[in-house]
Formats: C-alpha cells, structure tokens, sequence
C-alpha cells in the first residue's frame, strides 16, 4: 500500500486554523529554516482512508487470540479508555496549582496506596514510562541506598540467565558490572551459583517471579536471605506479576523494591509499543531516594526532598496510563485481582496441557502464568523451526507466541494464553496449534513459505539491516 | 463484578479437572505457605461498570479544566484536530503489543515508518528512531550517545527545561558521568562561558532552542563552537517552533531531541507525552530503542520491519547502549496523523500564529508596565518583569484563576508566559484588562 | 564446510594467517560464518589497540544475534579490514577472503589448532 507521503498533492490541505486575529511577528532572517518541512500534503477523508487500511494491517487483543510470552496481552477493558479521555483528565495542565488539580493528585495517591497493597511494598513512584525506565530508576535507588551509606564498592548487579534483556542492560546505565549466572537444571536460581558470586561488592540482584520460564522460585526466601547477608538489595522485575498478584508478594518474599508494568498486570493497552507505565514501589528505608516530586500522604507533590536521586522524566509520568490503572483496580476489586491471576495460571495451565501431546514444552509439572515451549529438536530434524510455527499460525488468525525467548531454550515459544480468554477460545486455539505442528512435520515446506495470507511474507531483515532505508526518500 | 474472566464457574472446573487438580488454590503448590498471603488484599471490593464511571468522573470533577491557557513551561495547549483523535483510538491500534511479528504488523510498521520519515523533514536529521518516553528522556538518551571513553562530560545549558536539566543529572549521576551547566546571560545561552567550558573531556553540548524562557538561542554559533573542540552538538527543540526556526540540521547538530506534546497530544497532566530523537547517519547506530526500516519480502513486495536490532537489550543484553525497549508508539502515530493534518502550511500556521499572539500579547502587558525581563527574540514564551513582589505576583495570579484563566508560570520574580494559536486577542485583551485592573487596585 | 589448509585455528571458530613470524591476518572461520547466519554488521577495534588471546576484539551482529569474536592471539592491531565495516556480508561470501584485522608482534601459536585438529573439533561440537 502507498506510502501517506505518496498520497500527497502539492496545494491539498484541511482547514484547521481560523486566520490570525494579530499582526504577525518578525523574525530575522538569520533564524529562519530555509524552507517550510516536507510534511504531507493531505485532506482528511485521505487520511482517514489511509490509517483504516493500515488499521487492516495490523492485529491488536480486539482481533484475536495473543498469548504473547511476557507480554500479558490480556483484554484492555474499554471503559478504561473512556474515562482517560475524560476532559477533566486531559485538559489538565502539569503545572496548574495544586488546588485546581486534586482529582489527579487523588488518583496518583490511591493508585499508589492500591498497588503498594498489591506488592506489599510502601511508597511508590509513577514517574518511570515503561518496565525498563523502571529497572532503570529502582537500580538508581539501589545505587543512591548504597551510596548514602558511604560504601561505593558496591558495582555487580547479579542477574540469572533467564532474565529479560532489559536487566544487564539497566544495570550497565548504572555504572554496573553484570554478574550472569546460569539456571539450575529446574530452570530456577542455583543457590550455590548464588551464594559464589554474592560478596563485598554486590550491589543487589534483579529476578522475576515468577521467571522467564513460567516458574516459580521456590526458594525465594533463601535467595533473598543470601543477597541481604551480602549487603546487597534484591530488585523485584515485576513484568511476571500477572501470575500471582494477591496471591503472594514481592513485599513479602524480600524484594526491597519492584516496578510493575501497568501496561501488562493492569490492563492498560500496549497502544503498538507504548505508552505503558513502570511504576516502581519500595520498602520505607528507599523512599527518601524516590524521584521528585512524590505525592504526599495529604495528596500534595512533596518536592522537598534531598536525598532524592533527581528526575528520570518530565512531571509525574504518564498519568492517562496510571488512571487506566487505576480503573482497573477498582473495577476487579479485592477479590478480582486474585481471581485474575489465578485463571492465568489456570488458563496456561490448561493450554499447556492441551498442547503437550504435540509440541516438546520445557516446564515440568505446573507452569505459572506462561509455558515455554521448545522446536529445537524440530528445527535440527525436520527443518521446522519456531519460527515456521509462528509464521504458519498468523495464517490460522492466531498472534503468534513471543519466539527465541528466553535465550536460554533452543528455538524457544513462549506461551501466555492470559485469563480474559475463555476455555472455549483456548479449545479452539489448541486443536489450531496442533494441527499447525501436525502439517508442518508432515510437510515442512508448507510452513517455510509462511504466511500466504498476510499482506507480506518474511522481509528480508538481513537486506533492511544491511543497507538500511529508515524514511522515504521518494519525490512528493 | 466487572473482572473481564469469561470462565463460568463451571468451566473453571472443567479446567481444574483436565489438568488434574481439584481447586484452584492448587496451582500454586510450587509457593511456600510461610509467604503466601494469607487475608484479602486490603483494597475496596470490586464495582461495576457503573459505578466505577461515577467515582471515576467524581475525581476528573475535582479538577478545574481551565478555558483560557497562557502557561505552557513544557507542556502546550494546541489545537488538536478531531482526526487525531479518531485514529489513535481505533482498537487495533490501542491494543497491539510492539511489531515483532512483521506479516501481522504492517499496519504499525508502517506507521512508524512515516513518523520516522516525518521527525527527520521536521529536524532536518538522517535518522529517526521510533520515539522514545518524553522529551527529557530523550535528551538524556541523546547525552548517552556521545559518551566514549575518553569524552564523558556533558555540558549542558542553563537555559533548559529544569526537568530535562534534572533528568540529564540523573542518567549521568547513574552512568558515573559528570554533567556541568554553561551559565545563562541575560535569559540566553552565554556562549564565551560555553567556549571557555569546552575542552577534549567534553563529549557533548546540549541545548534549547527555545529556551526555557522562550529565547531563540543561537545554535549555529554553539554548534560551532562545541565541534570545534570535537564535542557533538545535542539540540532540544520545539517541534511547532521547528516548523519556522532554523532546522537542528542546518545548525549542523548530531542528534536533534525535543518533547513531541505539542504535535496533537493533549496536557494530561503530564503524560503520557511523546521523546523524538533523531540523528546524523553517523551516530544511527548509536540511536537507543526501536526503528523500523523498509525491506523487501519474499515476493518482492515492499515491506516495514523492525531493524538494526542487534543494537537493542534484547540482543546485546549488557553490552546494549541503552535499555529501552517500548516507546511511545501510540503517541507518535498521534503526532504523524497531526503534522500529515497540518499539512506544512498548517504546521507552519500554527508556529507563526503562536509566535504572533506571544508578541502581542508581552505588546499588551508591557504598555501596563509587565516588561519583558529578556532582550533577545522570542518564540512563543516569554517572561515578564512584575512590578510588585513574589506574593503580590501569585495573589495577580489567584486573581487570574479566579476569572477561569490559568495565567502564566511565576518564575524568580517574574512570569513565563505562553500563547498558542488558540489564544484569541479578546483572551489577551481581557488578560490584560484584568491585570490592569489588579495593579491598580480595582480587583482583590 | 570449508576447512583451510595454510591456516590454524581457534576453538572459538577463528582461523590465523601468519603472514611472518610475528605478524598474522585473522577472520572468522567458515562454520562460525554458517551458524552465525547472514551477518549485517561488525565492530572492529582500533589500529593500536592491544588484543589478547582468548579476548574478545570486537563482535559481530546478524539480524537476531550479536557474537563476541575472541582473539586467537595476543599482540597490537596494525590494520583492520575497514571494507567489512560496510559490506559484512562479505564474511559470509568468503570467510577466508575476508580477514578482520591484522595483528603484529604476536608471541606464539600457544593454543592454535592444526586444520585436521579444528576439523575434528568442528564434528564434535556440530553433532
């Protein structure tokens, strides 16, 4: 389909802006750009015709099944959206006075009160805008709290094999070496692995629980006991709480500090790669270290702070996100937050045993709130890859799963169904799964051409990342 | 209640049953009793539909939505076309995760593809990525960019937004780098402090143009000056201002940053916003986040997909540059409907409109004796002198808010103020009107 | 898989050119160009640059993937194939063609493998 910039016709536009009611300022030539930007040249009903058909292009949790792995793509419920367009909400300015801005102030303060509840933790910041900002501003904390006690020997974050990507990554913009060490043959932390490469220097660890693989670190009390014993902190990546919210929490398994990503646990929609938000929360003895402003318990911005480690973004965050949050919360309530996640838990649990009669899948015993599943044997017999399954499922109208994650499985699928599917949707998935598996492996060619019905079929990356094209560069 | 769990009862126990467990509770067998939580979470019960909209608009009710705007500081009132809204609140939109998946994403791919195309005609840049938290974050993303081992210190103007100065602070603090402020003269940038700040140590120059208090600084001198000793040149930019003032590309800068709100996202208290970040070919690889680039598939079809991964956490892990992985997509498929609805006269329209009626209206305040503190040329803020001191200037202030206007920012003795184009001049007129009036007495 | 005869090799997949006693080209072998898949981009160090066996120099990025490339000596880089630094799909079109840098005052050949002895070290980690 056409580029917008390929629509464009020299001397189309829309009447927007009524004529200017004052004289137009000066400004001296030398400041001028040389020439208006390029931009396209457009009338509406172009533009409204060109985002429905990319509308067509794409898939979002309306269109179908998306049992995206570590992305909890669960339904984004829609009053929600409405209420984050409220204009009470939208209209208002950051920096409007306190006075005239409480009905923000209040949904930031009971957000944070909700979901320092969920964590078991004690204060909160929203500032961070998505789960790495939030690694990012809770390694700063553990940094700040070392730091503040004089002892800057503390440079190793150790982060499991499993981890996500983001972990290694937060902790090296923080100054920090990274420690990886590798999972026990369960797929869970080895203590012994651990309890080597804690010491002197360890600032603190990053885990997920449950992990990358949809397990549960049983021993989590010992892990965190040894990290402690070291003098190190333990950071909780909250990206897996979908799993176990209201059943257990980070405050209690001896996190010191979590972010959560309210664009997964908390309904709140990926919007194609953002905005999301990533909360973080920590025990009373961080606070002091939180950015600035927080919001006091009398619902006022605090900004008298010193021992703050400064701002990680502009104002609060993104607060549209928070309120969505926030609605969230209360619409499930109590008793629905744990409902939630336990039928995700159930859910995977179902699905992966629908599917293990066909497909090889990593967990043994229960999974979590995802399962992982493995095509390496596959791919190196039958030349069908993880990949080829993916690409075979879109065909069938399915969101593939996250592929070859985590690193740490051969030719990796990782499956979270999530609770807003229904059995029946989960019965018709899994008999599409297998019979998917069944006709690749007996006709490995039918996938390699996968997807025939998508607009496109497997762009060449290779080529794109080679000679990059990064804008359009035709005449308009 | 309204949890969204289509499961009857009745199939949860089908569930239970085919994977051999008798309740639900069972699931969680692998966790140990001892940190189990063992009372309800100590939240309200759950609410329907209703009534969360009741409560939820009795808050946005607490909220006094101001008519009449002239405060902006980092975050702008403009006029939002309709077709801006009616996009980026289609459903597929809202609700898909990042392209991984290229064939079932062509949509979004694409979408980013233009933004791209756009920040870089808009910046005048190579490259754009596709987007990143805010406009601070990107400036601080953009600092990190320049670092090398021998280059670690960043300069930085005054003259910035302090949140952006603060964020900056802040990534350096983490990353162990030194960041040191070049001093303002007269509201500007004092560019002889610049040159004398600057030395091999330095990796990089950062500043707004406008400023903070609405001064066009001059750029293409501390361009100059920055390459002169080797440092890159990082410019933090308005992107309406973009549309008239001279491009970060023809001031020769290596990475062009700014806040995208203004390009059709409402104020929102704050967020979410939009971080654009666009560079020289140079210093593409060094971008931080996601950037789509065009391919051909199998079929010979052109194609969007998301490339130059490698550079990214999710590959490189510790040795990444930078951990960001989700941007503001929605956000920025905002900001492409708005510039693709402005069209270059409209972008350039709104620019110079919000030019005109900031020198109107700092016309208007100076005959009543609120002269500009600054002497250099402004774009769409500008900061007044008052004639009375701090309180004085915040009960004139309350007295504005009280006739239903959020007046300017008070600012160190004086006031940022900021128009747009959706300030008429019977807002301004009235505005001044009133704090005439105040000054002499005539209003409490 | 292609194996070289006038070369040694590392068991991190990079072959050795001695160009004299003390001075060796280096590159990537045929087996690591292959299970690398198509690469897109290398990074090289600088001329001067000190390496060390068993170190990584730089890495290597295909599409989903970045690899350390480890030195298989220990010497100063005298010269780096700056062609590579915009065609990297030369790498996977002649690995042996296609050196990555050029190493002087080299010591040993302490730990590099005859071409049968790399070859056996291939088949047994292949399979």
């Amino acid at each position: 389909m056409k580029l917008l910039f390929e629509k464009s016709i020299s001397g189309r536009c829309a009447s927007i802006l009524p004529k200017c009611d004052v004289p137009m300022a000066a400004i001296d030539s030398s400041l001028k750009r040389g020439s208006a930007p390029h931009l396209p040249e457009l009338s509406e009903i172009d533009l409204s015709r060109h985002y429905s058909e990319l509308e067509r292009r794409a898939f979002g949790v309306n269109n179908g099944f998306y049992p995206l792995g570590s992305c909890t793509m669960k339904y984004n419920p829609r009053i929600n959206e409405e209420i984050a367009s409220l204009p009470g909400f939208t209209d208002i300015h950051p920096l409007q006075p306190e006075s005239t801005a409480k009905g923000c102030l209040e949904v930031l303060a009971l957000a944070e009160r909700y979901l320092c509840e969920i964590t078991g933790m004690d204060a909160m910041t929203f500032q961070p805008a998505a789960g790495a900002h939030g690694e990012l501003a809770g390694v700063m904390l553990i940094k700040k709290y070392h730091e503040a006690r004089g002892d800057y020997k503390r440079c190793k974050i150790i982060v499991p094999d499993s981890a996500h990507g983001t972990n290694p990554a937060t902790a090296v913009m923080c100054g920090m070496s990274v420690i990886n060490i590798s999972s026990g043959p369960d797929g869970r932390v080895d203590l012994e692995k651990l309890r080597s490469a804690v010491g002197g220097d360890t600032a603190g660890l990053m885990l997920t629980n449950p992990n990358t693989l949809g397990i549960f670190e049983k021993d989590i009390l010992e892990i965190t006991k040894i990290v402690h014993e070291s003098g190190g902190l333990v950071y909780y990546d909250g990206a897996n709480l979908n799993a176990v919210m209201g059943v257990v929490r980070p405050g209690d398994m001896g996190f010191d500090c979590v972010h959560l990503n309210l664009h997964k646990t908390f309904a709140t929609p990926h919007g194609g790669g953002g905005p999301g938000s990533g909360a973080v929360a920590c025990k009373s003895f961080l606070e002091p270290y939180l950015p600035s402003p927080i919001v006091s318990k009398g619902g006022k911005l605090n900004y008298s702070r010193p021992e703050t480690i400064g701002k990680v973004k502009m104002f609060y965050g993104n607060f549209l996100v928070i309120l969505k949050a926030l609605t969230y919360i209360m619409s499930l309530g109590s008793e629905g937050v744990v409902e939630s996640a336990k039928l995700a838990v159930l859910n995977a649990n179902y699905f992966m045993s629908r599917l293990s009669g066909a497909y090889s899948i990593i967990n043994k015993g229960l999974c979590m709130h995802e399962f992982v599943i493995t095509m390496g044997k596959e791919a190196k017999e039958s030349h069908v890859s993880a990949l080829d399954i993916a690409k075979a499922l879109i065909d069938k109208g399915s969101h593939p799963p996250t592929i070859y994650f985590p690193l740490i499985v051969a030719e990796a699928m990782m499956v979270e169904p999530t609770e807003t599917e229904s059995k029946e949707a989960l019965d018709q998935a899994s008999d599409m799964y297998i019979d998917v598996y069944k006709s690749a492996m007996s006709n490995p060619e039918s996938v390699h051409n996968a997807p025939a019905l998508a607009p496109v079929c497997r762009p060449d990356e290779v080529g794109a990342a080679r000679s990059p094209i990064l804008k359009y560069t035709g005449k308009w | 209640m309204g949890n969204y769990l289509p499961s009857t009862k009745a199939q949860q126990q089908e569930m239970l049953e085919a994977i051999g467990l008798s309740s639900l509770d069972g699931l969680y067998a692998d966790i140990p009793q001892s940190i189990r939580l063992s009372r309800p979470l100590n939240i309200p019960g759950g609410k329907a539909e209703l009534e969360v909209l009741r409560t939820m608009k009795s808050l946005a009710n607490k909220n006094k939505t101001f008519g009449t705007i002239f405060r902006g500081a980092g975050a702008y009132r403009h006029y939002i076309p309709s077709i801006v809204k009616s996009v980026v609140s289609k459903e597929v939109f809202v609700t898909a995760y990042t392209p991984y998946q290229a064939e079932i994403s062509q949509g979004l791919l694409q979408s980013i593809f233009e933004y791209q195309t756009m920040v870089c005609e808009l910046t005048g840049m190579d490259v754009s990525n596709a987007s990143v938290y805010d406009g601070a974050t990107a400036a601080a993303e953009a600092v990190s960019m320049c670092r090398s081992n021998k280059r670690k210190k960043a300069l930085v103007s005054a003259t910035a937004h302090p949140d952006v100065i603060e964020t900056i602070k802040a990534y350096c603090w983490a990353a162990g780098t030194d960041v040191e402020l070049i001093p303002e003269l007269g509201g500007a940038t004092d560019l002889s402090a610049l040159e004398a700040l600057v030395d091999e140590s330095v990796s990089c120059v950062y500043l707004q143009q406008p400023n903070y208090f609405g001064v066009i600084e001059g750029a293409e001198n501390a361009s100059k000056i920055a390459h002169e000793k080797g440092a890159k040149f990082i410019m933090g930019i308005n992107p309406i201002a973009a549309a008239i003032l001279k491009t970060p590309g023809e001031c020769n800068a290596d990475i062009a940053v700014g806040e995208g709100q203004p390009l059709g996202l409402p104020l929102s208290f704050g967020g979410p916003y939009l971080g654009f970040m666009a560079s020289t070919n140079e210093l593409m690889r060094k971008l931080p986040g996601r950037i789509v680039g065009e391919a051909k598939d199998r079929n010979g079809r052109r194609a969007f997909v998301l490339t130059l991964q490698a550079r990214e956490q999710h590959i490189r892990r510790e040795k990444a540059g930078s951990n960001v992985c989700s941007n503001q997509a929605l956000c920025a498929m905002a900001a492409s409907v708005y510039m693709s609805a402005m069209g270059p006269s409209g972008l350039c329209g709104a620019a110079g409109q919000s030019m005109a009626k900031a020198h109107y209206l700092a016309g208007g305040l100076e005959k009543i004796g609120h002269k500009r503190k600054h002497s250099g040329e402004f774009f769409h803020e500008f900061v007044t002198v008052a004639p009375y001191g701090e309180e004085k200037i915040s009960q004139m202030l309350q007295m504005l808010e009280a006739n239903g206007i959020l007046g300017g920012l008070q600012l160190n003795g004086g006031v940022l103020w900021c128009c747009t184009e959706i300030n008429t001049k019977e807002e301004m007129d009235f505005l001044v009107s009133l704090i005439k009036q105040f000054d002499e007495g005539g209003v409490a | 898989m292609n194996i070289k005869q006038n070369l040694l090799y590392s068991k991190t997949h990079e072959w050795v050119e001695f160009l004299n006693d003390t001075t060796v080209r280096a590159g990537l072998t045929d087996f690591a160009q292959d299970s690398l898949g198509g690469l897109v981009f290398v990074n090289l160090p600088a001329e001067g640059d000190e390496v060390v066996a068993g170190e990584s120099f730089g890495d290597v990025e295909s599409v989903k993937a970045v690899s350390d490339v480890i030195s298989p000596v220990t010497g100063t880089v005298l010269a780096i194939n700056e062609g590579l630094l915009d065609s990297p799909e030369k790498i996977n079109e002649d690995p042996y063609g296609a050196w990555l840098i050029e190493v002087g005052q080299v010591s040993g050949k302490e730990g590099l493998l005859s071409p049968e002895s790399y070859e056996a070290f291939c088949e047994g980690e292949g399979h």
